[in-house]
């Protein structure tokens, strides 16, 4: 396995780019669900917020610092996300938790992942996958404060970051009604 | 890269080893010889764990063929020679520090070490309480408005347990402070440390920056006030002759596969007659002398600290690896990795948009050298330096608190020990100065 499949030029583009990138201010009034996530191996850390709308995905944010897996992974689920309902950016998360956990058994799907398809390679350095995840578990620890109960589709509910990283979370603004 | 040869000439007095010498030490260590993505091994995470030679492979396998039983106990020859081969290896690991065999402690690694300092304090401080103990378990106890005095650089290993032991006793954290190039500052030290100073506890050598503490001024320090002196020598003990005695510490920890021993064993040196008057931390077999169901009565140290079935195997390997390093002498290893830290510092700082961590090139420092890529991550320098079959170490190096100091959350810190050439820092200085470009940063 070379470096370069690890590495693609796609993933060092968008380690540089950081789509998404930034909390403003918030005063927004829909449900909006925080979460901080850190890699306590190498101190990479980082800050999504999720706000949802009529069940779909506004916006999807974030702020942290981190090796360029970590960093490219925040990027893509930014763009990923805003195109999804709640529930369909939870099936992804799993889809995604699922290829990194394949050690290279699993290709990525384009369709359901965007650019994060690119980064399959992440799962054959098991070293590597807590920082691929790292934003995906942070946006599922802001999904559930929006929608505790929501039902993900495949019948498990809790999501299980505890085998990624320690979610510490924190709701701003719950939903009304 | 531009190397002051000069330099080297001196810091290798007295002689250190050539690569030829290297090159043929390297040839007892079957780790070293592999490829790692079709690219030669260059190993320089030995501050991590140091690979092992046969001869301590070979030592451990034999005692498992021909000695293995359960020690201080039973009358069976096997019995006896497992014996014999544990306190053995207590004689040869303590005299490899200038200690009387008593002195010596067995424990897991030196993490263990200190938690069972800090611990066995802790009891002293609950004894004293409930009454238990005489004058001696009085002046060991800490009491609320006591202090503990640690640096800002330690390992967590040689934090925390300070952290907890002064939250179950109610004694004061303090730290002597770092100025920005990460040097210990002296006159902080000189402030900090009074009569309400219980503990001093500092790492011999720093395993991120590679500085060496100033063991003596740090010892007088505390010795002016009556302070127990805690030293971590995890990273010293590989690298340096080491006379524990001669430095006047009173408790002094190290781990064995830091040099090239087993995993699972270390050792805990402690002043003669101090660790006889600690309370124990585990207790169970092998550490009592009469035992009833309301009581027991503890053995003198170093049993009292041994509960339980020990490691054995371990011991013996750690044994054989300080005949290993005595065999080829401290002073030539020493001398060797102080060069190649000399190297691998000149070699970082040459490279642009690289920032070496620590004291600058040509002060002291031992075989390693921490530092930083600007504008890449130290997980992404490590994953292409291992793409290239260069092992190097990333992350927080468990010193946060130090990384904060220098405004760092990682770094990546190659470090050498006596099987590397200077080849091997060459090639790893190569393809650091490949990173940047590699991720295009820095153009």
């Amino acid at each position: 396995m070379s470096l370069e499949a690890l590495y693609q030029e796609i993933i060092l583009d968008h380690s540089r780019a950081r789509n998404g990138s930034g909390l403003p201010p918030q005063d927004t009034i829909d449900a909006t669900g925080e979460s901080h996530q850190l890699n306590p191996v190498c101190g990479d850390e980082i800050t999504v917020r999720v706000t949802v709308q009529s069940k779909a995905v506004q916006s999807l944010r974030w702020q942290g610092s981190g090796c360029a897996i970590s960093m490219a992974s925040a990027s893509m689920l930014h763009e990923l996300a805003t195109t999804l309902s709640a529930r369909d950016l939870q099936a992804r998360v799993d889809a995604f938790r699922q290829m990194l956990r394949s050690r290279g058994t699993t290709q990525g799907d384009p369709e359901l992942l965007g650019d994060a398809a690119s980064l399959e390679g992440v799962s054959r350095y098991p070293a590597r996958v807590k920082c691929a995840m790292l934003a995906w578990v942070a946006a599922e620890g802001a999904l559930e404060q929006i929608t505790p109960a929501m039902d993900t589709g495949n019948g498990a509910a809790a999501p299980d970051a505890g085998g990624e990283n320690e979610a510490m979370t924190r709701l701003i603004a719950p939903t009304k009604g | 890269m531009t190397v002051n040869n000069d330099l080297h000439a001196v810091l290798a007095q007295p002689a250190g080893l050539t690569d030829d010498d290297v090159r043929i030490i390297q040839q007892d260590f079957p780790a070293l010889h592999q490829e790692i993505h079709g690219r030669r091994l260059v190993y320089l995470d030995s501050g991590a764990t140091s690979q092992k030679p046969r001869w301590v492979l070979e030592a451990e396998r034999e005692f498992y063929e021909t000695c293995n039983a359960a020690v201080h106990r039973g009358a069976h020859e096997l019995a006896v020679r497992a014996t014999d081969a544990f306190e053995d290896a207590r004689t040869t690991v303590a005299a490899f520090v200038r200690a009387a065999p008593e002195e010596l402690v067995w424990t897991a690694n030196a993490t263990a070490g200190i938690n069972l300092i800090a611990q066995a304090l802790g009891n002293a401080s609950i004894w004293a309480e409930r009454g238990r103990g005489g004058q001696e378990i009085r002046q060991l106890a800490l009491k609320p408005g006591d202090e503990i005095v640690v640096t800002e650089l330690e390992h967590h290993a040689n934090l925390i347990p300070w952290q907890e032991l002064a939250f179950r006793t109610g004694a004061v954290l303090r730290f002597i402070p770092v100025d920005a190039a990460g040097s210990l500052r002296l006159e902080e030290a000189e402030r900090l440390i009074g009569p309400q100073t219980k503990v001093v506890a500092f790492a011999h050598t720093s395993n991120v920056l590679g500085s060496v503490a100033p063991v003596h001024e740090l010892v007088q320090l505390a010795r002016r006030v009556g302070a127990l002196v805690v030293l971590d020598a995890c990273q010293s003990a590989p690298h340096m002759p080491l006379g524990l005695p001669s430095l006047d510490v009173d408790f002094a920890v190290f781990s064995g596969h830091k040099m090239l021993g087993p995993t699972g064993i270390g050792v805990l040196y402690g002043r003669r007659g101090l660790l006889d008057a600690l309370p124990p931390v585990h207790t169970g077999g092998s550490m009592i002398t009469t035992v009833t169901m309301e009581r027991a009565e503890y053995l003198a140290a170093p049993q009292r600290f041994e509960a339980g079935t020990q490691p054995v195997g371990q011991a013996v390997g750690l044994a054989a690896a300080v005949q290993y390093l005595d065999g080829i002498g401290m002073d030539r290893i020493h001398a060797s990795v102080t060069v190649l830290g000399q190297r691998l510092a000149e070699g970082i700082t040459a490279i642009r948009g690289v920032k070496l961590l620590g004291p600058p090139a040509g002060e002291p420092r031992i075989g390693l050298a921490a530092f930083d890529v600007e504008g890449v991550h130290a997980h992404d320098v490590g994953q292409y330096l291992d793409s290239l079959g260069v092992a190097v170490r990333v992350g927080h190096h468990c010193a946060q608190p130090l990384h904060r100091r220098l405004g760092l959350s990682a770094s990546t810190r190659a470090s050498a020990y006596l099987y590397n050439t200077t080849d091997d820092i060459d090639e790893f200085l190569a393809a650091l100065s490949g990173v940047r470009p590699y991720f295009g940063v820095g153009k």
